[in-house]
Parts: structure tokens; C-alpha cells; sequence
């Protein structure tokens, strides 16, 4: 099994810790990864804010490099914002032709040309349909019983595209958690938003949603995500969130390869549980516990 | 293109009706069913909800549309998307009015504008972004001494576990300029 490896910018910095993880765990369940050469920033949320070419031609640019390196191997990508926005290209140019054109016109500045023949893959649909229980099960060697992990989707691996989740109410980690001999905490947050960018443009905003998500968790032993931004949003504002609305809400914030890679036996530093900005020291100790 | 009704902010040029018109198009059938408003869950931040803000801009209200924050509060979770019974793109409609306001450089958006516009631009210089760079243009524009003081603590715990590095980016490559010049004339011309 091999992909080209799209990490985007924010696995480059505040989310190393995803890419790390990611790697390690996929490395350690035989799957290959090839980052593009010379890959550029999707456009997060912000470039479909201010001019929507640039939008479509910026991820498109990482598609016309992945296929100029390889045309018929698919993309992983763990942000679920740079995967959104590379499965846009794929789904707005497959029946537009003169939007194919209009890309290419800009791309051709860079000798570059769309085939959107390959197809985007989102981390846990990887982990979720290619790979599953199955494969990860007979590797765990550290079972993390009695723990209940929420797992939090966020939206945009789920919406608008549905593909190899409910878009609703997702169950794809569920499985994934049961193989690490973790509980799953019943809970049906786990679709909703994070309020993404709100949190640096309208702090107030971001806050009650996150303060919604991280009150439904009580009770929980960690929140795992698959997205950068969720990520930091339920990780770094714990404090402010809780004053909102008069709670402790401090809980552990875990990426899903974190907890994979954890119950795999892996180091605490190999999946770079020593980076994130909230986990507790059970989560430490667990990762620096003898395998079985 | 739809007659301007009693509302009192209907008075708008014919240049900025053509500014509308392509979200207008995107949103033409919706039946007011208020599915969008349901979904959203940062309607109640909202001082227009989802489906007041489609009927303003379908009777060609600018005004209206354009003194209110509902499509800044957008936070691109599809759910009215996923939801409408019509099968409208309403996310995207709701960033083409921020791709409109950010154009229009109208000064009541600037917090936001300002925020993915600097954004774009250390995309243009680098390629990737640089956060330090970037928080930093930004704060300078908005020129408030105690903005940056709400990130402080956050980015000293980045900087403590090596995610925020404190270097200002000094190389010249600028990888992506002829893809910004390119896009930005095609989209004038269109």
C-alpha cells in the first residue's frame, strides 16, 4: 500500500505532532508515503475567503505535482481542511471542462497541468476502510482498557462529500478505538463543528462551540480528532472555555494515530505525545508503559 | 434582474447589483424553508439567520446584505449544505459574500478580511504559510494593542514544544507569484 503524502502547512508547525504520529503509525502497519515534491499550501480557509480561482488553482497545483510524480497513486492527506479543499478540485472539474480549462490556464504558468484522474483520501478513511480492526488489532501490544475515548470527526472529512462516513451521526473510529482496547464514550458531538477559524476572528463565537463540545466530553478520558484545527481549537482554549460557562473542562485532546500508535507499542516521542498542549500524564505514563 | 421592493436599502448602483448577481444564481430556488438556519450552528451569533440573509439578497437588497455579519459567521461545516432540500451550494455562497467583501475592502468586515488577507499574503511569499509572520501583519493592521496579548499565552506554549519557530522568514523564493498573477488577472477579466 502507497500514497503520495500531502501534510499541508499546519503539519509542518502547530500540528507536527499529526504529522509524526501519522507516519509512525502507518510506517508500522506497512503502509508507504511519498510527500510531494515541493508542495504548497492548500489555501485553508483562506483563500476561498478572498478569490475563488485561487481557491481551486492552489490545491489544484498539489494534484498536477502528485500526478507528474505519479498519476495513478491516490493522496493521503490527515488535515481535514487541505483534503476538503483537494477533493473540491476533483469534484468541480470531473463534469466542468471549462473550469479544467481555467485552472490549467493558471497552472500552465508553471508548466503544470490537471489530469484529476487520482483520487483524495482523507488519514482515517485510510485507517477506517483500507486498513481497519483487522490490521491494527494483532499489532497492539499495549491495550489501553478502561480508558473512553470520544472521538470528535469535526466537518469538513465528512461534509459536504459524503463518502466513507455517515455525514451525520460518523461512527468510522469506533472500530478503530475498540482495537486498542479502549472503550468508545457514547456521545453524539462528534459531527459537530469547532467553530474553525471563529477562535482568531470572533473569539466569543468559538468559544461557546467549543465549550458545547468539551462539556458534552465529561466523563470521557480523552477527545481524539483528525484535523489540525479542531485539534488546537479543543486543546489550546480549555481554560477560557470553562470560564464561559463556569466548568472545568480540562480533558485530554489526542490526535487518532497518537492513540493508535500508542496501544502499537510506539514511543511516547515517535508519535510526539510530548508536543501537544493538553494530555495528561496518564496519557504519559501509558506511552512510556513495558509493552505486553 | 429582481425589482427593488419598499425595503429602504435598496438603493444600490449597477455595478454592485453585478457583484451579487453570481451568489444570487447560486441561490435562486431556494423556498425560504429555513433548513440552512436549523443546521447552522453559529445562527445564534447571527444577526440575519441563514435563510433571512438568502431572502434579502433575492429582492436585491445590498445594503442589507452587507451591514450584516452573518456570512463572516459562516464556518464552512456544510451542514445546510448537506441538508438543503434544494441541493443549493449554500457554503460556497456564503464565501463568495466574504470573496466580495474582502474585494470591496468594506471596512465594517476588516477584523476578518483583514485576518485571511494576510494570510493569502504569506501564502504568496512562501508558499507555505509562516504563522509568526503572518499574526504579526495582522495585528499591525488592526492596530490594537490588546489583541495580541489574547495569543500570547498560547504562543508561548507553542514555542515552548517547538511548533511556533521564532524566525522571521528571510528567503526571497516566492514560489507562487506567477499562480497569484495569473489568477488575479483571469478573475478581473472575467
Amino acid at each position: 500500500m502507497k500514497y503520495h503524502y500531502y501534510p499541508g502547512c499546519s503539519l509542518e508547525g502547530t500540528a507536527l505532532e499529526y504529522d509524526r504520529s501519522t507516519r509512525a503509525v502507518l510506517a508500522a502497519l506497512g503502509v508507504e508515503l511519498a510527500e510531494i515534491e515541493d508542495w504548497t499550501c492548500c489555501g485553508a480557509s483562506a483563500a476561498e475567503a478572498t478569490s475563488g480561482l485561487l481557491a481551486l488553482v492552489l490545491p489544484a497545483r498539489n494534484l498536477a505535482l502528485a500526478e507528474r510524480q505519479d498519476a495513478l497513486m491516490d493522496v493521503l492527506v490527515p488535515c481535514s481542511a487541505c483534503y476538503l479543499n483537494l477533493r473540491t478540485v476533483l469534484e468541480k472539474t470531473r463534469l466542468d471542462s471549462a473550469l479544467t480549462a481555467r485552472i490549467n490556464a493558471v497552472l500552465s504558468e508553471e508548466q503544470l497541468h490537471l489530469l484529476g484522474r487520482l483520487q483524495v483520501r482523507h488519514l482515517l478513511d485510510v485507517l477506517a476502510v483500507n486498513l481497519g480492526p483487522e490490521a491494527i488489532g494483532p499489532k497492539v501490544v499495549r491495550p489501553l482498557t478502561g480508558l473512553r475515548i470520544a472521538p470528535y470527526y469535526g466537518c469538513q472529512c465528512l461534509r459536504p462529500y459524503a463518502g466513507f462516513d455517515d455525514p451525520e451521526l460518523p461512527v468510522s473510529m469506533e472500530p478503530l478505538i475498540r482495537a486498542t482496547g479502549a472503550e468508545v464514550f457514547p456521545w453524539t458531538m462528534g459531527g459537530r463543528c469547532c467553530g474553525a477559524s471563529h477562535m482568531s476572528t470572533q473569539r466569543e463565537v468559538g468559544l461557546a462551540l467549543v465549550a458545547g463540545i468539551l462539556e458534552a466530553a465529561c466523563g470521557a478520558d480523552a477527545i481524539v480528532t483528525v484535523c489540525p484545527m479542531c485539534q488546537m481549537n479543543l486543546e489550546a482554549f480549555q481554560g477560557p472555555a470553562g470560564r464561559a460557562v463556569d466548568k472545568d473542562l480540562h480533558i485530554s485532546i489526542l490526535y487518532l494515530p497518537q492513540l493508535i500508535g500508542t496501544a502499537m507499542g510506539l514511543a511516547a516521542e515517535e508519535v510526539g505525545l510530548t508536543c501537544n498542549l493538553a494530555v495528561s500524564g496518564e496519557w504519559e505514563s501509558r506511552a512510556r508503559a513495558a509493552v505486553t | 434582474m429582481n425589482a427593488p421592493t419598499g425595503h429602504p436599502a435598496t438603493t444600490a448602483s449597477p455595478q454592485a447589483v453585478d457583484e451579487l448577481e453570481p451568489v444570487r444564481e447560486m441561490i435562486r430556488s431556494c423556498i425560504q424553508c429555513g433548513t440552512c438556519t436549523g443546521s447552522c450552528p453559529n445562527a445564534f451569533a447571527m444577526d440575519l439567520t441563514p435563510r433571512q440573509l438568502w431572502q434579502h439578497l433575492l429582492l436585491g437588497r445590498r445594503e442589507a446584505v452587507f451591514h450584516s455579519r452573518t456570512f463572516t459567521l459562516c464556518s464552512a461545516c456544510y451542514f445546510c449544505t448537506l441538508r438543503c432540500p434544494r441541493g443549493l451550494h449554500l457554503t460556497e455562497a456564503m464565501h463568495t459574500l466574504k470573496q466580495a467583501a474582502a474585494r470591496e475592502r468594506l471596512t465594517r468586515y476588516r477584523p476578518v478580511t483583514a485576518f485571511f488577507r494576510h494570510f493569502m499574503e504569506s501564502v504568496r511569499r512562501h508558499g507555505r504559510v509562516n504563522e509568526l509572520e503572518f499574526m504579526t501583519l495582522y495585528f499591525a493592521e488592526m492596530k490594537n494593542p490588546l489583541l495580541p496579548l489574547r495569543y500570547s499565552g498560547l504562543g508561548m506554549r507553542l514555542v515552548a514544544r517547538g511548533k511556533l519557530p521564532l524566525r522571521w522568514p528571510l528567503h526571497r523564493k516566492r514560489p507562487l507569484e506567477a499562480l497569484f498573477r495569473k489568477a488575479a488577472e483571469l478573475e478581473e477579466g472575467r
